[in-house]
């Protein structure tokens, strides 16, 4: 059996293919328009497996650009994608820490990966993805340098949760000479400590797994750990987990599906 | 809108320019969100009919009463008791401001930061866009929440307000100022009016109002059935025109309706399949155009099938004791019956949280949608509360806070449906 899932992010456009055996994935920058990278994407990993459209049994879509894609066979929320995704990369997890381009999220999960309650931020953009590049952009820097450029450094205290004030607030601390590096340390701290406050309220888990695209910002990762006080695991390719997660539960609904065809038989 | 009202707008002082924008923005947003529903019952026309005619019949049985001499009462909370306003020989109406409109105009006299149906009924007055509001001889505020409570100074700038001081528990004490206020509420009508408030007008206000809760509370009670037999944006619109509409010819069309979803009922037509999501929202008020939450809701395959709301059962719940033998006992139960509403100005306020628990029970639900505009802090932090009981009860819950713009609806959809997700995996 064949499955693709595929996860129209803000910033990044993925997708997994899933065969009884393995799976392979590939990204690609969302740019502006989700559907046509949707499409693209679909295209571009069946082209590398030597695959046609007619050979998979199931396309799952989910992200904020889910709804744009027609030739998907269902569109899934992230929040649920990101819980099966996390599941299955790492054993035991009970708790999704997802912090992607414009959203973040935390989920609570059973047994099977299957999600027990979620919180996530509203439409103001502290502790996402969005937070991180803005401040990125004012101190003159990449994203992916943010976690080498403040390694070791001591944070300082950034106050405002709202974007556009602590981005005002960075230009000063710079006026005031304060190092990058340690302005950069606050920064990653703002954003772990309004994830964690969520997850506070949500009600701890004992196994955290860390998803999205600035789970790669160890960083973030680390205060995240200080401010809940326990082990955070990175999932391996965490950008992905969306993706596969949609991949895995195309798999479920594809096996629903032949059930109820063979009960009718 | 069939006639001409522009000359009777005009005359109302209205800003034509931003009242025609107003008004090609309800009939959009009101095709996309109601029009395109399956299975609506047919009696639903005449508040179809209604909605077309927002700013023209109304308006004009308004404009009427005022000639003959009769006054016209707005409100913007449910703890108005509209039957006094009835007997002393006025029309009530529910102000909704429900869109974001005058907002410049509203920033000028109050903060950025507050409330968007407070900033929604500033930049209404503010704007002139609003024919009801413009109606309106007076309007009558109250001291629930602290930024309404404040913002009526500065409307008393614009048109008088008559205050009314609602209490913020519900002790003894609290009572019997409730009682006082409600009295001199009589006599503000009395006065303003220059009608005098007998206990038959008022025992026929009472009786009136009381058909109008009585035939919303029958509708509630029929959305218990499964599937249910309308939706939850119809239910919500009836509950909205219900607080400006003619109460008699509103009453009866309600009875209609009901009829309509009675042979539904026993027919077992539904609006949804019967296995669709039930969901209760719960919250701050949601005001004629704001349809933006139960819309998303509804398009996501769930279906609502009550709101815990002041534009909902906190409305109807309770009728008005109609045995008082004289216009002591009258007031006494009108007192009695608006004090039983429970919002969240209230503390505490353990009597919202038992009612969705018992709510959630009796109408099936599958989750709870908690609703609530930003910047709200008596609904936000009682949230807090409904958590706490809800989470005690296995009730799963969702918390919603949002204003009356756009931008996030494709975040609010995504978490509304990864909430069904969640509660359809629960279920299978
Ligand atoms: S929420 Fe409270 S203050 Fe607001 S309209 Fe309802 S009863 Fe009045
Ligand atoms: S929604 Fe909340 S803040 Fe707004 S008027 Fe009502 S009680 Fe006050």
């Amino acid at each position: 059996m064949i499955t693709v899932g595929i996860d129209v992010g803000s910033i990044t456009t993925k997708a997994v293919l899933l065969t009884d055996t393995t799976w392979q994935s590939l990204l690609l920058p969302t740019g502006c328009s989700p559907r046509e990278s949707g499409k693209s994407v679909f295209e571009q990993i069946l082209n590398r497996a030597g695959l046609s459209p007619a050979d998979v049994n199931y396309v799952v879509g989910t992200g904020y650009g889910r709804i744009s894609l027609p030739f998907i066979d269902k569109a899934i929320t992230e929040i649920t994608c990101h819980a099966r995704g996390a599941h299955h990369l790492v054993n035991g997890t009970d708790m999704v820490v997802d912090i992607g381009g414009q959203d973040s999220k935390v989920i609570l999960i059973d047994e099977q990966g299957s999600v027990m309650n979620f919180a996530m931020n509203d439409k103001c953009a502290a502790g996402t993805g969005r937070f991180l590049q803005v401040m990125a952009a004012v101190l003159g820097a990449d994203v992916s340098e943010l976690a080498d450029l403040a390694r070791g450094a001591e944070s300082v205290q950034i106050s405002s949760m709202c974007t556009v004030f602590a981005e005002s607030e960075v230009v000063s601390l710079l006026a005031q000479g304060v190092p990058k590096e340690r302005i950069i340390a606050g920064i990653h701290r703002s954003v772990a400590s309004r994830v964690a406050s969520m997850a506070e309220r949500l009600g701890r888990g004992e196994r955290l797994t860390f998803t999205g695209g600035v789970a790669r910002n160890d960083g973030v990762r680390e205060f995240l750990s200080r401010e809940l006080g326990q082990e955070i695991t990175v999932a391996p390719e965490p950008q992905l987990a969306g993706a596969l997660g949609a991949a895995l539960l195309a798999r479920d609904r594809c096996k629903q599906t032949l059930v109820t065809l063979d009960e009718i038989h | 809108m069939s006639n001409d009202y522009r000359p009777m707008w005009e005359s109302l002082g209205l800003d034509l320019e931003s009242h025609d924008q107003l008004l090609k923005a309800i009939p959009q947003a009101f095709g996309g969100v109601y029009m395109q529903q399956k299975n609506r019952p047919a009696e639903m026309e005449y508040f179809d009919f209604v909605v077309s005619e927002i700013h023209g019949l109304r308006i004009q049985e308004l404009q009427e009463h005022k000639s003959r001499g009769g006054k016209v009462v707005g409100a913007f909370c449910i703890f108005v008791p509209e039957e006094i306003v009835r007997a002393a020989g006025g029309i009530c109406v529910g102000l909704c401001s429900g869109a974001e409109i005058g907002t410049a105009q509203a920033e000028k006299v109050l903060p950025r930061n507050i409330c968007p149906l407070i900033k929604s009924f500033m930049g209404f007055k503010l704007g002139h866009v609003c024919p009801y509001f413009e109606s309106c001889d007076m309007v009558v505020g109250e001291t629930t929440c602290d930024g309404k409570k404040k913002a009526f100074e500065i409307l008393n700038d614009y048109i008088p307000v008559h205050m009314m001081e609602t209490p913020q528990m519900k002790r003894e004490k609290d009572k019997v100022l409730w009682r006082s206020e409600v009295r001199d509420f009589v006599t503000e009508m009395q006065q303003f009016t220059g009608n005098q408030v007998t206990y038959d007008s008022l025992q026929r206000a009472i009786i009136d109002v009381n058909g109008k809760r009585k035939v919303l509370a029958r509708l509630a009670e029929l959305r218990k059935n499964i599937p249910a037999p309308i939706s939850g944006k119809d239910s919500l619109l009836i509950e909205q025109i219900a607080m400006y509409d003619d109460v008699d010819r509103f009453t009866e069309q309600t009875t209609k309706l009901c009829d309509e979803l009675e042979k539904r009922t026993r027919a077992g037509l539904g609006v949804q399949e019967p296995g669709a999501l039930r969901i209760i929202v719960s919250g701050t008020p949601m005001a004629v155009p704001n349809w933006k939450v139960p819309h998303i809701i509804e398009s996501s395959g769930a279906v609502i099938v009550a709101e815990e709301l002041c534009t909902g059962l906190r409305y109807f719940e309770n009728t008005v004791d109609e045995d008082g033998s004289d216009l002591e006992q009258q007031v006494d139960a009108l007192a009695k019956r608006y004090l039983d509403i429970d919002c969240a100005c209230f503390t505490p306020n353990d009597a919202r949280t038992d009612k969705l628990v018992k709510l959630a029970e009796e109408y099936q639900a599958d989750g709870i949608i908690h609703c609530s505009l930003a910047f709200c802090d008596p609904y936000l932090v009682e949230a807090n509360r409904v958590e706490k009981v809800l989470k005690e009860h296995n009730i799963p819950l969702l918390r919603i806070e949002t204003d009356y713009g756009q931008e996030d609806s494709g975040q609010l959809k995504t978490r509304v449906e990864a909430f069904f997700e969640m509660l359809a995996a629960k279920k299978a």
